[in-house]
């Protein structure tokens, strides 16, 4: 089937934390979505040119569910739709988490938590989720914990560890064959230098602003510590590529 | 029977519906949501001498109605391009025009030259990008720069050259007239409108680099009167686009003089959008009795 662009069906919406927002949609995407990859999700006006990406969350038989944070206009608008309501989408887009059967550390910071959790239902082996969040106002744990054991770092500390993510790891001594991340460069950083530090194997989810999402328009780069085969230069395409690299691989 | 073929200097298109350059790719990843063998022409992104890393990122950012960018011209270089590009191409019943970017004439000169035996039909040469510090849009500022440049490259293509001009000049007829009077085949316009924006949360500028070039619907009115003021200056053809997302928009380029448009930005709002301007003129034609496509070209006078 390939990735397709379609009117998906709003099946339910909910507010889960502050300005975190829940969506569940109709849609044959679903069909073929792995953990990892994302959407481009479009608003209602043209004047707003360019698709939102919006990492998966989880995955059902006929249906995706995406969990986003307001960060404009344009998801404000996705956040005011409710069941029944329409809303553009195309994907599934990006290459996805590999899956291994290794004991695994998957490790979310903020918005970039949610990917984790169909990751989290897939892989087999035993494993360890590394949620960071800013403060108390926490989202998605629940569910977190019904498929592995859950670890939380706050930045304030007012739950679970305070500090980030490779703080509550080192605190609670969490350990894995591979590491699965998502979440803002800095702790991306942090994962790779613990990564290297431990000689564990990392794969993490890079994130940049995107026009086309489907490879085409090259916006969306991050630096490579190679020549990409695609490119011929230091570069590889977040959308098309990835979202998922190798930590090795890139340039943080 | 609708007539929807035109021919820009001996070259023929099943119809004048192309994508602008660097929106497209090569047609690889669009491939995969609209049938190449419909386009009247794929329209490669910039390619070099080189392999060229681009600029930094953020490299794009939405603005109402449009977007900038300054992806900086990234590209494989041509010995990747040819090999890889060119050959998926082949396999498509649609024309293919190459856009040809460099820092120096030099550049220009020698990717034009690679491309003499191989199956190009035009190229489009990128006189315009406003993203890149050397070369690009220093030729296509300056009437007499754009003249010297257009006259070098013709004296060496084997293919019909297309100038692809910049709007970011004073008087937009002084710069396709010395396009002409250089020998140039075509024109091509507009490419993108030199912009900014500032991120006030963080202080910063939302581009990289700065400055961008704006495209999508944002423009479209600035580059109707500029293919209106072109086509009127020039005999040769004139391809028109910024901003087209609909069948309507393209008419109006159409009726300005253009003989054929290309889609761009809007390709990233919706990928159908070229599939959908084709469908849309016949349509149109079809309700007005239109027999022929160049019935329209440049009737608004």
């Amino acid at each position: 089937m390939g990735k397709i662009k379609e009117s998906a069906q709003v099946i339910s919406q909910e507010m889960i934390a502050g300005e975190i927002y829940s969506m569940w949609i109709r849609t044959d995407i679903a069909k073929e979505a792995i953990p990892g990859q994302f959407i481009s999700v479009y608003t209602k006006s043209e004047a707003r040119l360019l698709p939102r990406p919006v990492s998966i969350c989880e995955i059902e038989r006929d249906s995706l569910r995406i969990v986003y944070r307001i960060a404009g206009s344009g998801t404000k608008e996705f956040s005011g739709l409710t069941a029944g309501d329409y809303i553009d989408i195309l994907g599934p887009l990006g290459n996805g988490f590999p899956i291994t059967d290794e004991d695994s550390i998957l490790i979310g910071g903020g918005i970039g938590i949610p990917p984790m959790l169909e990751l989290a239902k897939q892989i087999k082996g035993n494993k360890t989720i590394v949620a960071g969040y800013r403060n108390s106002d926490i989202f998605l744990n629940k569910e977190l914990e019904k498929y592995g054991r859950l670890v939380v770092a706050t930045d304030d500390g007012s739950v679970g560890t305070k500090g980030n993510v490779i703080d509550a790891i080192r605190e609670q001594k969490v350990c894995g064959k591979v590491i699965y991340a998502c979440g803002p460069i800095p702790m991306l950083r942090g994962v790779k230098a613990y990564a290297l530090e431990t000689g564990i194997e990392a794969f993490i989810s890079m994130e940049e602003r995107m026009a086309c999402g489907v490879g085409a328009c090259l916006g969306c780069v991050c630096k490579s510590t190679g020549i990409d085969d695609h490119s011929k230069v230091k570069n590889k395409r977040i959308c098309k590529d990835g979202p998922v690299f190798r930590a090795s691989e890139v340039e943080l | 029977m609708i007539d929807l073929s035109v021919n820009i200097a001996g070259v023929e298109f099943k119809n004048p519906v192309m994508e602008g350059s660097g929106t497209f790719g090569s047609g690889m990843e669009y491939g995969e949501f609209v049938d190449l063998n419909r386009l009247g022409a794929v329209v490669t992104k910039g390619v070099a001498n080189v392999p060229w890393p681009g600029n930094p990122t953020p490299r794009v950012c939405e603005v109402y109605g449009g977007m900038l960018n300054a992806i900086g011209l990234q590209n494989p270089g041509i010995d990747t391009f040819i090999e890889r590009d060119l050959k998926f191409l082949q396999d498509y019943d649609t024309k293919v025009i190459v856009n040809v970017c460099g820092k120096t004439v030099e550049d220009y000169l020698e990717v034009v030259e690679r491309l003499g035996n191989e199956a190009v039909d035009m190229l489009e040469i990128n006189v315009s990008c406003p993203n890149v510090k050397e070369g690009a849009i220093a030729f296509g500022q300056k009437a007499d720069a754009l003249y010297n440049i257009t006259k070098e490259i013709k004296d060496r293509a084997k293919q019909p050259v297309i100038m692809k001009l910049s709007p970011n000049v004073t008087d937009i007829t002084e710069m396709a007239k010395a396009a002409e009077a250089a020998g140039a085949d075509a024109i091509s316009l507009i490419n993108t409108i030199t912009a900014m924006k500032i991120d006030i949360n963080k202080r910063t500028f939302a581009l990289a680099n700065k400055t961008g070039g704006l495209s999508g619907p944002a423009i479209k009115p600035v580059a109707v009167r500029m293919v209106y003021q072109a086509a009127g200056a020039v005999k040769i053809p004139v391809i028109g686009m910024g901003g087209i997302s609909n069948a309507e928009d393209a008419l109006e380029f159409i009726m300005a003089g253009a003989s054929a448009v290309a889609v761009g930005a809007m390709n990233f709002h919706d990928p159908y959008t070229t599939i959908k301007v084709i469908d849309g003129i016949k349509e149109f034609m079809e309700k007005n009795k239109v027999s022929s496509i160049r019935e329209l070209i440049g009737c608004v006078k």
